[in-house]
C-alpha cells in the first residue's frame, strides 16, 4: 500500500510529470511563466482546480453516468463541471480574501481551457491503476482515493515545472539572443533541456 | 466578384501565414507537442482539429445573432464539445488505429485555444461563408505545421517518412518530449526569421515605389496566451 502510494507520487510529479512529459497545460506554462511568483500563483490555482474537479467528476462518471449508460457526454458534462468549479471557486475567493483573489484572481477563468484539468479527469477514468501509474503492480482497482491523490500531486509536479520554468525565465530576460529565437522559441528550448532532466526519473 | 475572391483570399492568408496557430499565435500547443511524434499522427490530429474548427465555426456564425453576449463562452463551448464528441464516435468506429494513437488528446480537442478563439475572434461576428473559409484555412495552416513537425520528428527520431522506413538511423531524443520541444521551438524561430524577411522585403520594395525611405520593421509583439 505504501509503495503504491510512493510510486503515483513519484510518477504524478516527475516521471509522467504533466507539462513536461505528458504535454498538459502548456499554454500557461508558456504564457504565466514570466516570474517565478506568478508562475507559483498559477500552479496552486490549478492544482486546487484539479482536485475538485476529480472530486466531482470520478464519483460522477462512475456512479451516474456509467450505470445510466450514457459515457458518450463526459466530454460536455466534465467541460461543465469544470467551468462551474472555476466560476464558483472564483466568487469564494473573491468573498473569503480579497488579497488572495488579486494575487490568483486573474488566473482563475484561464484555468477552464486548461488541457491539464480536463485530461487529468479523462486520464483517471481506467479500471486499473497501471494504466494511470506507470510502474505500478497490476490488479489494483482505481478508486476515488488513488483519483484525488493522483490529481493532487499531478497538480505539485505541474507546479514544479512552472516555478522552475519562472526561475529560467527571469534569467533569460537578461540574456542576448537572436532576435528570431526572442520570446517562445528560446522558452521551448529552455524546456527541452528541463523535459530531458525529467526524462531521467522515467529511466529509474 | 472580384472584390470577394480578394476578401476570401485575405482571409485564406490569414489562416495560414499571417495569423498561423501553431507557429505564429502559438496556440493549441499541447495537441502539437503530444502528437507529433510520427507525420501520420501528426496528419490526424491536425484534420480532426481543422473539422471541429470548421463544424463549430458554421455553428456559431449561424447562431451569433441568437446567442447573448453574456453567457457566449459557455455557449460556444457546449457547441465545441458536441463537434468533439461526434468526432470521437465516427474515429472510434472508422478510424480505430488514429483513435488509439490520440488517447487523451482527443477528448482535449475541446480545450484547444484555437477552436474557441477563432470562434470568439471571427466567427462570432462574422457571416457564415466568411466563417466557413477561416475555420478552413485556419485549420489547413495548423494542420500544414503539425505534419511538418511531425515530418522532422519522425524522420529524425525513426530514420521513416510517414511510416516507410528511408533511412537506417535513430536519434531517440527526437521521439521523446525534449525533442518534441525543442524541433517547435526551432520551427517557430525559423518561420519568425523568414516571414520577417518576406515582410521586410515587401515593404522596401513598396518604399521605392513610392520614393519614401524604408521605416525601420515594428518589433515583433509577443502574445499572452492562457
Amino acid at each position: 500500500m505504501a509503495a503504491t502510494i510512493l510510486l503515483i507520487v513519484i510518477s504524478a510529479v516527475f516521471s509522467q510529470n504533466f507539462i513536461l512529459v505528458k504535454f498538459l497545460g502548456i499554454c500557461p506554462f508558456l504564457g504565466v511563466s514570466k516570474k517565478v511568483n506568478s508562475a507559483l500563483s498559477m500552479g496552486i490555482a490549478v492544482t486546487l482546480v484539479m482536485i475538485l474537479a476529480t472530486l466531482v467528476t470520478y464519483p460522477l462518471y462512475t456512479y451516474i453516468m456509467v450505470p445510466l449508460g450514457i459515457e458518450y457526454l463526459e466530454i460536455i458534462f466534465f467541460i461543465f463541471v469544470i467551468a462551474a468549479l472555476v466560476q464558483m471557486l472564483e466568487k469564494i475567493i473573491e468573498k473569503l480574501s480579497p488579497a488572495l483573489y488579486r494575487s490568483m484572481g486573474i488566473y482563475l477563468p484561464l484555468i477552464t481551457t486548461n488541457c491539464a484539468i480536463l485530461g487529468v479527469a479523462e486520464l483517471l477514468l481506467v479500471n486499473d491503476l497501471s494504466q494511470v501509474v506507470a510502474g505500478a503492480a497490476e490488479g489494483i482497482s482505481m478508486n476515488l482515493g488513488f483519483a484525488l491523490l493522483y490529481a493532487l500531486f499531478a497538480g505539485v509536479g505541474f507546479t514544479v515545472a512552472m516555478v522552475l520554468m519562472g526561475g529560467v525565465r527571469e534569467k533569460l530576460e537578461k540574456l542576448p539572443v537572436a532576435k528570431c529565437m526572442k520570446g517562445f522559441p528560446i522558452t521551448m528550448v529552455a524546456a527541452s533541456f528541463m523535459a530531458m532532466a525529467f526524462y531521467v526519473f522515467a529511466l529509474l | 466578384m472580384n472584390a470577394s475572391m480578394k476578401k476570401y483570399g485575405k482571409i485564406a492568408y490569414d489562416g495560414l501565414i499571417t495569423n498561423n496557430a501553431t507557429f505564429k499565435l502559438v496556440l493549441g500547443t499541447c495537441a502539437t507537442l503530444g502528437m507529433s511524434t510520427s507525420a501520420v499522427n501528426s496528419f490526424g490530429m491536425g484534420l480532426s482539429v481543422t473539422v471541429v474548427l470548421l463544424l463549430s465555426n458554421v455553428i456559431i456564425s449561424l447562431l451569433r445573432k441568437a446567442i447573448p453576449n453574456a453567457v457566449r463562452i459557455p455557449a460556444f463551448v457546449v457547441i465545441i464539445a458536441t463537434m468533439v464528441t461526434l468526432l470521437r464516435m465516427v474515429l472510434e468506429k472508422y478510424i480505430p488505429d488514429l483513435y488509439d494513437a490520440m488517447g487523451v488528446f482527443l477528448p482535449l480537442i475541446v480545450v484547444n485555444c484555437v477552436i474557441l478563439g477563432r470562434a470568439e475572434a471571427f466567427a462570432s461576428k462574422q457571416p457564415v461563408l466568411d466563417s466557413a473559409v477561416d475555420g478552413i484555412f485556419t485549420g489547413l495552416g495548423l494542420t500544414c505545421a503539425l505534419t511538418l513537425i511531425g515530418i522532422i520528428r519522425e524522420f529524425l527520431g525513426s530514420g521513416s517518412f510517414f511510416g516507410m522506413q528511408v533511412m537506417d538511423f535513430k536519434i531517440g531524443f527526437f521521439t521523446n518530449a525534449a525533442g518534441a520541444f525543442f524541433v517547435y521551438g526551432i520551427c517557430i524561430a525559423l518561420f519568425v526569421f523568414f516571414t520577417d524577411r518576406v515582410d521586410r522585403a515587401k515593404r522596401v520594395k513598396k518604399a521605392q515605389l513610392l520614393r519614401v525611405p524604408a521605416q525601420p520593421l515594428p518589433a515583433v509583439e509577443e502574445e499572452e496566451v492562457n
